[in-house]
């Protein structure tokens, strides 16, 4: 439990003054200086700060692009060559927007599955789950929107494909489309409000991350053992303790994220959207950015249209009702030998539904091994292999969550965090 | 993760303690004002706009006693070839006369008298003003009623200062290249 | 530490992650059929790279005098010519609107304008400030001109292929006969470089279905098409490499200053980040 009592102690007149009138020196002293932390917790644990540090370079990039980019499909393409070439260190801020993105679904992938592996889903921290699949779900959004403002030629047809599945839907389908085009295809006015509209959810998801912190502060982190806080011995200080290695595990974040920004910026993308985009020419493979793989693989492995759309968005709507199909009394895995197996094959599953996504479904899984057909495709072939992986991904949230969580025999759990810490210097020394 | 057995500084010597802190501490900051100069002199104008800073004029296009007006870093130039009246006009007067004392022989190249080229801006407010108007034969700026003079000095009217004279230099005896 | 996740764990999982998305993607498109491009040891090459001006130069000057008759590159101005690093970048004129050799270069082109007086449209000799002008008017002029295909703009096409410069290579030096039993129409070329699938139009061996596609560009460099003023032989094959190096540079003309500052910047994080560990190990000393 978190909720502390206030240790903040307003020593200049300056700080009174304003603590009488404001109290937001103390807030932020409760939550980020004098703040209990656990004090085991693992680097996988500075992935918050992490992403919090992506936002703001995303909202700070984006805003200074958006003073150059223009939302015209005659001049779109041109205005971000345009960044790249005249604009002053507009490549650099290009290519640190365009690399953020990855470097930011990179990290909420480890961080969600870090609460999935710990936990941290589970009570009283329901609804800070729930405010994290919310960020996500606005994430994809705006990441999708976002890859259309250039006007290339996968901006153009990815928006064309996913806007059509829209159109799938029974009955009223149609008319949503066109509502969401402006028009009868994706054109002038899609482009524009797909502009607006990326620039307005980042707002909308920074305004989910301070809920979602504060339902943190009001719960507590969880911690790798999955014990609560307990006592004062429990915990350290936020500042400086988590914040130095929060910091650390930043400065290693943006390593990797420069490697990428300065040596490697378009390795994550795609070179077809280097070709203006073209409505009467379709790029031979239209893939979405590597982040999306996994669920257009899910969109793609259900033969009928409409339930390939109902399948894709329930694999992310799934995730929101975890809380409640897990049924083990033990938070984290390290207790729980027999689920941490399964996690580990969730884990490959989704790389593996990642790969998939990427693949055109006829393409043999093991060339040339010929194989029979099953019901609409060869068997050895992407699209069965990732009805298979699509299978397990939904059997672990459904099935296996609820059937483990009773059946398994965890291991003993700590009664404390304080007494798992012991445990662990115990076992180095032994 | 801890070593007891190799205590080297945690709670001995301060300085030492601090003096990590604070190299830490101003790496981070050495970081973000690094981070800051790009962010801010992207918004400085782009090599596009720079590239129409200067432009080069053919003067043999403006006739005598005439003015070519054409468009410099998104304002008005004006470019007049001045009669011999309206030069020996603007070189006679007398300075203490002016709100804003400027010799003609200032606002022109040596030996290229007849050729004035300014700034289309009223030093007021902005408004462009009209050729050959005005009771001084120079500019007349309808707006608020700026009188300029053969060399483009105020004379008459609210504004504080002479048209602006750019930075120019003949590249040939025909071609100047402003800006 | 976790018994499972160690850190050394997560970067190997990381680094699986990051290398079967590359791979994966890279796979998608290798399947199209085309053959991968051949290597060529560039200057630009790698995180140290830069370009070679002399090549450039020879470039500019295949692309002038071969490629440009049919292929826009819209994007670049000739201002861009004199930029650091770029063909004729000269450091005596920072401002590439001054460099005379760029001027020079402008004023052999005429681009559209309109006359001040009559309000007709003209044509004038380029200014350094002027993009390179356009082939062709408009997309339909493009496609009449060239038997209905439009020949694309080549501002960005090192970044719009994969490959790269490599693929621009191979594509201009690997134009060859088609195999027998391959169906090409009037008008196309075989090219196992280009991204196609060909097996409709071949009845040889469908396990054997040749590499590659037709594009309808023919050949366009011939040995001593274009003269070089720096004794670098005139073959097709220095032609390819030259032009493609040049093109390389107009897609990423800041691609050296991008490579030196991400040094730096991964020498500051290096550097930065060993700081900020042990100030963490000192903090943390008996604490976990």
């Amino acid at each position: 439990m978190s909720e502390h009592p206030s240790t903040y102690d307003p020593k200049t007149g300056v700080e009174k003054w304003l603590d009488q009138r404001l109290p937001i020196v103390r807030l932020a002293y409760d939550s980020f200086v004098d703040y209990p932390t656990p004090r085991n917790l693992n680097y996988w644990w500075t992935f918050g700060g992490i992403l919090s540090v992506c936002l703001v370079i995303q909202i700070i990039t984006g805003i200074i692009l958006a003073m150059h980019y223009v939302p015209h499909i005659d001049h779109a393409f041109a205005s971000v060559e345009r960044i790249m070439r005249d604009v002053n260190y507009g490549w650099l801020i290009r290519y640190v927007h365009a690399n953020g993105a990855s470097m930011f679904f990179f990290a909420v992938f480890i961080h969600m599955f870090r609460g999935l592996y710990y936990g941290s889903y589970k009570a009283p921290r329901e609804v800070l789950w729930i405010l994290g699949c919310i960020i996500f779900f606005l994430m994809i959004a705006t990441a999708f929107m976002g890859y259309v403002l250039p006007w290339g030629q996968m901006s153009f047809h990815g928006a064309v494909v996913i806007t059509n599945l829209i159109g799938s839907i029974p009955v009223i389908g149609g008319p949503i489309l066109t509502w969401l085009q402006g028009g009868f295809a994706v054109d002038q006015p899609t482009l524009n409000r797909f502009f607006s509209l990326h620039y307005l959810l980042p707002f909308v998801i920074a305004g989910v991350v301070i809920l979602h912190i504060w339902a943190l502060h009001v719960t507590g982190q969880n911690n790798p053992a999955g014990v609560e806080i307990k006592s004062k011995e429990d915990t350290v200080p936020f500042t400086p303790y988590a914040t130095v290695k929060d910091g650390l595990g930043i400065i290693i974040f943006l390593f990797l994220f420069a490697i990428f920004a300065f040596f490697l910026p378009n390795s994550l993308g795609h070179a077809d959207n280097y070709i203006p985009a073209n409505p009467l020419v379709t790029p031979a493979h239209i893939v979405p950015e590597w982040y999306l793989l996994p669920f257009y693989a899910i969109l793609r492995a259900v033969p009928d249209k409409f339930m390939g759309v109902v399948a894709m968005f329930a694999a992310i709507a799934v995730i929101f009702i975890l809380p409640w199909l897990d049924t083990s009394k033990v938070k984290s895995m390290r207790y729980r030998p027999v689920m941490r197996w399964f996690f580990v094959i969730f884990a490959v599953v989704c790389l593996g539904l990642g790969w998939c996504g990427a693949q055109l479904p006829d393409t043999p899984v093991i060339p040339g091994l010929p194989s029979f057909t099953l019901l609409d495709g060869a068997f050895n072939s992407y699209l069965w292999l990732t009805r298979f992986l699509t299978l397990y991904y939904f059997a672990f949230f459904l099935v296996i969550m609820p059937w483990i969580g009773l059946k398994e025999e965890p291991l003993p759990v700590p009664a404390s965090i304080s007494e798992a810490i012991l445990a662990e210097h115990a076992k180095k020394k032994g | 993760m801890s070593e007891p057995e190799k205590d080297h500084g945690g709670e001995g010597d301060p300085n030492r303690r601090d003096f990590i802190y604070i190299a830490a501490g101003a790496a981070a900051v050495g970081a973000v004002g690094a981070v800051v100069v790009p962010l801010v002199a992207q918004m400085n104008p782009a090599a596009d706009t720079l590239a129409m800073a200067s432009t080069e004029f053919d003067l043999s296009k403006v006739s005598e006693g005439m003015q070519v007006v054409i468009k410099w870093r998104g304002k008005p130039l004006f470019i007049r070839y001045r009669t011999p009246k309206e030069i020996a006009e603007a070189q006679d007067v007398n300075l203490s006369e002016l709100r804003d004392p400027q010799a003609d022989s200032d606002r022109v190249t040596k030996g290229k008298e007849q050729y004035l080229i300014l700034v289309g801006s009223c030093t007021h407010l902005g408004c462009v003003p009209t050729f050959g108007e005005g009771q001084f034969g120079g500019w007349f700026c309808p707006c608020h009623g700026s009188h300029y003079d053969t060399s483009g000095r105020i004379r008459l009217g609210p504004a504080p200062k002479n048209l602006v004279v750019p930075t120019y230099e003949y590249l040939t005896d025909t071609r100047v290249k402003i800006g | 530490m976790s018994v499972f996740m160690t850190k050394s764990l997560t970067k190997v999982l990381g680094a699986v992650a990051i290398a079967a998305t590359l791979t994966g993607a890279a796979g998608a498109y290798a399947a199209g059929g085309a053959e991968h491009p051949k290597k060529v040891d560039y200057s630009f090459k790698g995180p140290f790279g830069t370009f070679d001006q002399g090549q450039l130069q020879r470039g500019y000057k295949v692309f002038k005098e071969v490629c440009s008759n049919c292929h826009s590159a819209t994007l670049m101005s000739f201002r861009n010519l004199g930029q650091k690093d770029g063909p004729f970048y000269d450091p005596k004129y920072k401002n590439p609107n001054d460099n005379p050799v760029v001027k020079a270069i402008a004023a052999e082109f005429e681009v559209p304008d309109i006359d001040t007086d009559t309000g007709e449209d003209i044509t004038r000799p380029a200014t350094p400030s002027d993009a390179f002008p356009k082939k062709f008017p408009n997309t339909y002029a493009a496609a009449a001109g060239n038997g209905g295909a439009i020949p694309p703009d080549l501002s960005v096409i090192t970044k719009a292929r994969h490959g790269g410069a490599e693929y621009v290579y191979s594509l201009l030096t690997g134009f060859v006969e088609p195999p027998k039993g391959l169906k090409v129409a009037p008008g196309q070329h075989y090219n196992p470089y280009m991204s196609g699938s060909l097996a409709t139009q071949w009845s040889g061996d469908p396990h054997h279905v040749p590499r590659g596609g037709v594009l309808a560009m023919a050949p366009p460099l011939n040995p001593g098409a274009v003269s070089y003023d720096d004794g670098t032989p005139e073959t097709v094959d220095n032609y390819a490499k030259d032009v493609a190096a040049f093109l390389e540079w107009a897609g990423d003309p800041h691609a050296t200053l991008r490579k030196k500052t991400g040094l730096a910047v991964l020498i500051y994080l290096f550097l930065f980040g060993g700081l900020t560990y042990a100030a963490y190990r000192q903090l943390w000393h008996g604490k976990h």
